[in-house]
């Protein structure tokens, strides 16, 4: 009998053991303790990314103290109407219409709560596109193309534009009352580039500005990927024959990475890029360096292979 | 209501006439008898649970010691590469891992093996309403095993594009080495499940609403077979969907249309003649199916874990008809959910929007079984045996998976953990931790009815407690890296510098699952041992109440050596209206009026 009594009264307390331990791991790894230092949301250098650890750390809370309750519910039952130690006949009811209503209406409640709460994010994430301050959608920075198994990257070659004048010097609106634009020329009549007259090639290696909405263009070539970049929580699949934006405001320079999160293939693990955000002039600084690298070749079409 | 069950079979093939060979083959291996059937399942679907659990292992040696020859086996299996496992062998791992996991174990083993062995046997009918059909059920799984076991055998070794198969990938033969024959061998196996499938389905239906004994309306059914008969409508709405898409990715693959591929497609220098075609599409049409196919893993097990909990509270069910209620509602919004697995697949971002609104709905009902499950062992007097501990760490478990779930379903949220092992951790704990766990309980409590003996419950127990400690070691970890992103299926994901320092935890975690897998010796020796030796028992060792307990355990052909007929549903446990704790439904009620129990007004 003895005996009996203990082995309720074990595998109660290993189902209590099930909160216990479950919310110390999750309360040891949030605060980053040995040996789980780094286990935990990575960096965050996303003006629009808090809001999403914002959100999980919301729903986190809200789904601990439901588990943390059922837990020990569970194991106050067990524990409490173990057949070894209940001498009380067991409760024959069938079930209470109250609690059934009940349970079903506060969770229900909640769960539509969660969903509308979530709304605005999702939309500022993946709907609204920043735009330009004439309100049409704001043009990529960088188009990202994915191919088994790198990131092919293409910085369009970008026109300088001015405001379209009048004699009077005030800005010319066009139908839709947004201010009319036109490219800068210079005085044999060729448009003025930012920093070059062609597109910018690059693999793997994504220089951003930091500090300004930045928008990518991100397609595939082969087959699948995903375009994840874990410090920002941007992530988007990419799928062969769609064009699609991502966009983000980093706030911290340095080198992050760009992981393929959408199975590729069998070097799906290899395709790895890496993102560097730097300022607005090292970034202008690196593209024209990397433009003189990419044009600077021995072959000229004027004069063939260089002698 | 159906008419008097009638004994149809020949009593000829009684098993105690000496057999020759055609008896032998028409009882054991071409049987119609649906308890044979449900044991050729099990027994098939227990060897694949072995093949799963070990490519599990590859994965997670991979992941624990990447590049590192495996001990013993690594020489054996991967000579040409020194031992290590290839960066294409790590995509057919995790590939058939899943595969072999969802369409060879789980609803095979649930669907086939319990439902083909408890459904006449609780609804007290002496079998299955086309018990050829049932027959043909088991064997067209043997061209699936056929089929996916030849794709192993020959290079490239197996499929690899991720048991979701997702076009271009799989349907381009260029696209990776596994995209070749053995995705086809692929596509024709689970097509094949799927023809086996249907027909259970169809049995389980048409049985289920013809074949209860007299007495037994709708509403006196266990739950298990309310949870196998809302599994069969699943299957047979769902799996059409599937089917066409596999057929339709065929067709890309073999003829040359281009359903899933799309203009201007390059793959790996070849140019695929046609176009069009959008990959997303077998997204919708694959999640059509396997969102709902979630449900048809999870059901069966919900149900009999009720019946299970409600055995070993001594108590009757808690909320029965909210519970029926609660799998019907799973099993309606189960087909407006599946979008939730394509939040970042670049569908329509509005979409989205709707499809979290009813993935947030779903987990409703879920928590409403939940906490009828509480209410069930709320004032019971509990018998800790060793199906009611593997049923209460389903309903510990659940809880962990179903709670997980809500993070996804916040489509915010979901594109930081979208594809990493968070995503892995919550379908491990509803899957391997809720249904695998369910169903280990179920082979220790219906193992008497099976076999006419007990399994070693000293022995049971051990299992249960390793495999309950080994299995949060694995899988609660996941949690954790998938806070951090650690994405899924990279064979190598310590290249990274966001991921590199997360190897000590996988270590741990490999190490966890390894003893577990090794921990399901101690099931295995306890099963095949109790089947010759294990203690027999009469035919109603736990004392329940449902039909198949009056039945003989093992039964005979034909099942019942009475006709039953049922007077009450099959949870009137410590009822007043007799003296022992349990009141089988076959029980008349006691011929004393004012013993009689009024029932309770809800």
């Amino acid at each position: 009998m003895h005996e009996e009594l203990r082995v309720g009264r074990f595998w109660s307390i290993l189902f209590l053991m099930v909160p216990v331990v479950g919310v110390g791991i999750f309360v040891w790894a949030m605060a980053g303790l040995w040996p789980m230092e780094r286990h935990w949301l990575p960096e965050n250098i996303n003006d629009h990314g808090a809001v999403i650890d914002n959100l999980f750390l919301f729903i986190l809370v809200l789904t601990g103290v439901i588990f943390i309750a059922t837990g020990i519910a569970l194991f106050w039952f067990l524990w409490k109407y173990d057949a070894a130690q209940n001498t009380q006949p067991a409760a024959f009811t069938h079930g209470s219409h109250t609690l059934e209503v009940v349970w079903s209406i506060i969770p229900a409640a909640t769960l539509v709560f969660i969903a509308i709460y979530q709304m605005n994010a999702w939309a500022d994430a993946k709907m609204r596109r920043p735009t330009l301050p004439d309100g049409r959608p704001k043009p990529e920075t960088a188009e990202i193309t994915g191919r088994q198994f790198e990131w092919r990257i293409r910085y369009p070659h970008t026109t300088v534009m001015e405001d379209v004048l009048d004699e009077h010097g005030k800005q010319v609106l066009d139908e839709n009352g947004k201010p009319r634009r036109k490219i800068v020329r210079d005085a044999s009549g060729r448009p003025a580039y930012i920093y070059g007259d062609d597109d910018v090639y690059v693999a793997n290696d994504l220089h951003l500005p930091v500090n300004e909405e930045v928008v990518l263009k991100i397609k595939s070539q082969d087959v699948l990927h995903s375009f994840f970049l874990p410090n920002l929580r941007v992530k988007q699949d990419v799928v062969p024959g769609m064009k699609q934006f991502v966009w983000f405001r980093a706030n911290k320079t340095g080198a992050y990475d760009i992981v393929c999160a959408e199975l590729c293939g069998w070097g799906h693990y290899k395709m790895r890029g890496r993102v560097t955000f730097v300022s607005r002039e090292d970034f202008d600084r690196w593209l024209t360096k990397t433009y003189d690298e990419q044009n600077r070749a021995e072959f000229k079409p004027v004069t063939g292979e260089a002698e | 209501m159906s008419a008097v069950a009638v004994p149809v079979h020949d009593t000829a093939h009684g098993h105690d006439q000496a057999m020759d060979a055609g008896t032998f083959i028409r009882t054991y291996v071409f049987s119609l008898d649906h308890k044979i059937i449900g044991l050729q399942f099990l027994f098939s679907t227990l060897l694949w649970f072995l093949v799963g659990g070990l490519l599990a292992l590859g994965i997670r040696w991979q992941l624990a010691w990447p590049w590192s020859d495996m001990p013993i086996i690594g020489r054996m299996l991967f000579s040409a590469e020194g031992g290590q496992i290839s960066p294409e062998f790590y995509t057919t791992l995790f590939t058939m891992h899943a595969t072999v996991m969802i369409f060879f174990v789980i609803i095979p083993i649930l669907a086939g093996a319990f439902g083909n062995f408890l459904i006449p046997l609780m609804i007290g009918a002496d079998d299955m309403a086309f018990p050829t059909l049932n027959m043909l059920s088991y064997w067209f799984m043997w061209p699936a095993f056929v089929c996916i076991g030849l794709s192993f055998l020959w290079p490239p070794y197996g499929a690899g594009g991720g048991w979701t198969s997702y076009p271009p990938l799989s349907a381009v033969p260029e696209a990776a080495p596994g995209s070749q024959w053995a995705q086809t061998m692929w596509l024709l196996g689970v097509t094949f499940v799927g023809v086996s499938s249907m027909m259970g389905s169809v049995n389980y239906m048409t049985t289920i609403i013809q074949m209860r004994a007299p007495g037994m309306t709708m509403f006196r059914l266990p739950m298990t077979i309310w949870a196998m008969f809302i599994t069969a409508v699943l299957q047979a709405f769902a799996l059409p969907v599937l089917t066409a898409a596999g057929f339709m990715q065929l067709m890309d693959r073999i003829l040359g249309t281009g359903f899933f591929l799309p203009e201007g497609l390059i793959v790996n220098n070849s140019l695929p003649a046609t176009g069009g075609g959008q990959p997303i599409l077998w997204q919708h049409l694959f999640w059509f199916y396997s969102h709902p196919a979630v449900y048809i893993m999870i059901l069966p097990a919900m149900g009999m874990v009720s019946d299970i909990i409600a055995c070993f509270s001594r108590k009757p069910l808690f909320g029965y008809k909210p519970m029926v209620y609660s799998i019907s509602g799973i099993a309606g919004l189960g087909f407006i959910v599946w979008g939730h697995h394509m939040f970042v697949s670049g569908m329509n971002p509005l979409l989205g929007m709707t499809f979290m609104v009813s993935t947030m709905m779903i987990a409703l009902p879920s928590a409403v079984k939940v906490f009828n499950w509480l209410g069930t062992v709320w004032g019971g007097k509990i018998q800790f045996t060793t199906p009611m501990l593997f049923a209460l760490s389903f309903v510990s478990m659940f809880i962990i998976g179903g709670l997980s779930g809500i993070f996804m379903a916040a489509t915010p949220v979901d594109i930081f953990i979208h594809d990493t092992y968070f995503i892995v951790a919550h379908f491990h704990y509803v899957l391997f931790a809720g249904t695998a766990m369910a169903v280990m309980g179920a082979i220790y409590f219906w193992f008497p009815k099976m076999f006419g003996r007990m399994m070693d419950e000293n022995l049971g127990k051990i299992h249960f407690f390793l495999t309950f400690i080994f299995l949060n070691g694995t899988f609660f970890t996941m949690h954790i890296l998938g806070a951090v992103g650690f994405p899924r299926r990279l064979a190598d994901p310590y290249d990274y510098e966001t991921f590199r320092h997360l190897l000590p935890m996988n270590q741990f975690m490999t190490i966890c699952a390894i003893a577990m897998v090794a921990t399901q010796i101690i099931f295995a020796y306890n099963f095949i041992r109790s089947i010759f030796f294990g203690t027999p028992v009469g035919r109603n060792p736990w004392g329940a109440n449902s039909l198949e307990w009056t039945a003989p355990s093992p039964p005979g052909h034909g099942n019942f050596d009475f006709q039953p007929i049922v007077y009450r549903g099959p949870y009137e446990y410590g009822s007043p209206e007799v003296d022992t704790d349990f009141y089988p439904q076959t029980q008349p009620p006691p011929s004393d009026p004012a013993r009689r129990v009024q029932p309770e007004k809800h």
